[in-house]
């Protein structure tokens, strides 16, 4: 087949595309791994018995925000990554952001706190399990995004696996926030951060396999 | 990193009717974005072809390649980005993923991708591909190949298409849509 007739035969027929496609399918992937991935926590964890009273705690909130601005972050970076020559603007520095916030916030906590009452706000009661629940909620993210990554067309396919890696990971700490008892500050910015890190890691190793095309 | 595609002179008129012809394709205009088509395929030429001087015979196949891929990728085109840098993307993607595939990165002048420039060549003169896409098209399953051939090489429309082989306007949509994705895949299992 000469190129000529190979642009004319993708001409024809079916090509008009509807505006919003990439949002439409990463916003599909986000919300069905997302419900996934809250049916998960459901069916294993529970939700915190004490949510009602914890949704007046700051520290709740402050978890809460944290986890949903690596979403945000996280979603900017993966929809940059699936466009061909897209820079990846904001989204390195608005995650970077939140960590050094989250960090700093810590820090405070820590210094402000009796040195006997430090070990608490660090470890609280389920720091061994944290991280790991995180990364087990999200695998389904982590699949759905897959496939969605997949349906577009990432050209630096390491970086995109780690995109996909960490907003599955931040959507999974968001989802985990419900069941989570633990408010410190500390805490969060170390269990959360490593639960997150655990997916994104994994997405990094996993782009280059998953995602050519 | 937008800065560096040219603002002025010929190829920042050609971004900006390329870009023109591609949006009228993507709202369903077939003319358009034929024309845009058959003008990347010669810049894609131009491209490649400095970039593999030592595969003269490999560069059309690679073309073809390239246009398909644009094409499957065409949702994911960003109308407040450079056209330029879009394309310029995609074929630097398929030109790298090609030479991994055939296990090396040697012989290819891949440092000359500094600056934006896919538009600023153009080289009209098609070489015969080694690779003949009818043929691998006739080894999609019946599904893919008949939408693809009724809509796409006969000209029908989807509604028409519909009609003759008893498949709903979307079913025939889907089906053309993941039979170019696979005959993109059948490219790259190649040997």
């Amino acid at each position: 087949m000469k190129t000529d007739e190979l642009a004319r035969l993708l001409a024809r027929g079916p090509i008009a595309v509807p505006p919003g496609a990439v949002a439409r399918r990463q916003a599909l992937a986000l919300g069905a791994g997302g419900l996934a991935a809250f049916g998960l926590m459901l069916g294993l964890l529970g939700v915190n018995p004490d949510l009602r009273a914890a949704t007046g705690l700051a520290g709740f909130w402050t978890k809460v925000l944290f986890a949903a601005a690596l979403c945000g972050a996280g979603t900017l970076a993966m929809a940059r990554l699936a466009r061909p020559g897209a820079s990846l603007g904001g989204a390195p520095a608005g995650i970077a952001l939140a960590l050094v916030l989250m960090a700093s916030l810590a820090a405070a906590q820590w210094l402000a706190a009796e040195p006997e009452a430090r070990r608490a706000l660090v470890f609280g009661s389920t720091w061994a399990a944290c991280p790991w629940w995180i990364a087990l909620l999200s695998a389904p993210l982590g699949t759905a995004l897959t496939w969605a990554m997949r349906g577009l067309a990432p050209t630096r396919l390491r970086l995109a696996g780690t995109a996909v890696g960490f907003l599955a990971g931040a959507t999974a700490a968001l989802v985990y926030c419900l069941h989570c008892p633990e408010m410190a500050a500390p805490f969060v910015a170390l269990w959360y951060v490593m639960g997150i890190a655990l997916p994104t890691v994994v997405g990094t190793l996993l782009g280059p396999r998953l995602l050519r095309w | 990193m937008n800065e560096r595609i040219p603002t002025e002179g010929p190829a920042s008129a050609r971004e900006a009717r390329l870009r023109a012809q591609l949006l009228s394709g993507l709202a369903g205009r077939a003319a358009d974005y034929e024309q845009f088509l058959r003008e990347m395929s010669a810049h894609l030429r131009a491209f490649l072809r400095r970039r593999l001087a030592r595969h003269p015979d490999d560069v059309e196949d690679l073309v073809q390649e390239t246009l398909l891929a644009l094409h499957n990728q065409r949702h994911t085109y960003d109308p407040a980005q450079p056209l330029t840098a879009w394309a310029q993307a995609i074929a630097r993607y398929k030109l790298v993923d090609w030479l991994r595939r055939r296990g090396g990165r040697q012989d290819v002048a891949l440092d000359l991708d500094d600056g934006y420039e896919l538009l600023l060549a153009v080289d009209d003169e098609a070489a015969e591909a080694r690779r003949d896409l009818g043929l691998l098209l006739a080894r999609l399953p019946d599904g893919q190949r008949r939408p693809i051939q009724l809509t796409k090489l006969e000209g029908l429309s989807v509604s028409e298409a519909s009609a003759a082989i008893g498949m709903s306007e979307s079913a025939i949509k889907v089906a053309v849509h993941r039979g170019l994705k696979a005959l993109a895949r059948l490219i790259r299992e190649e040997p």
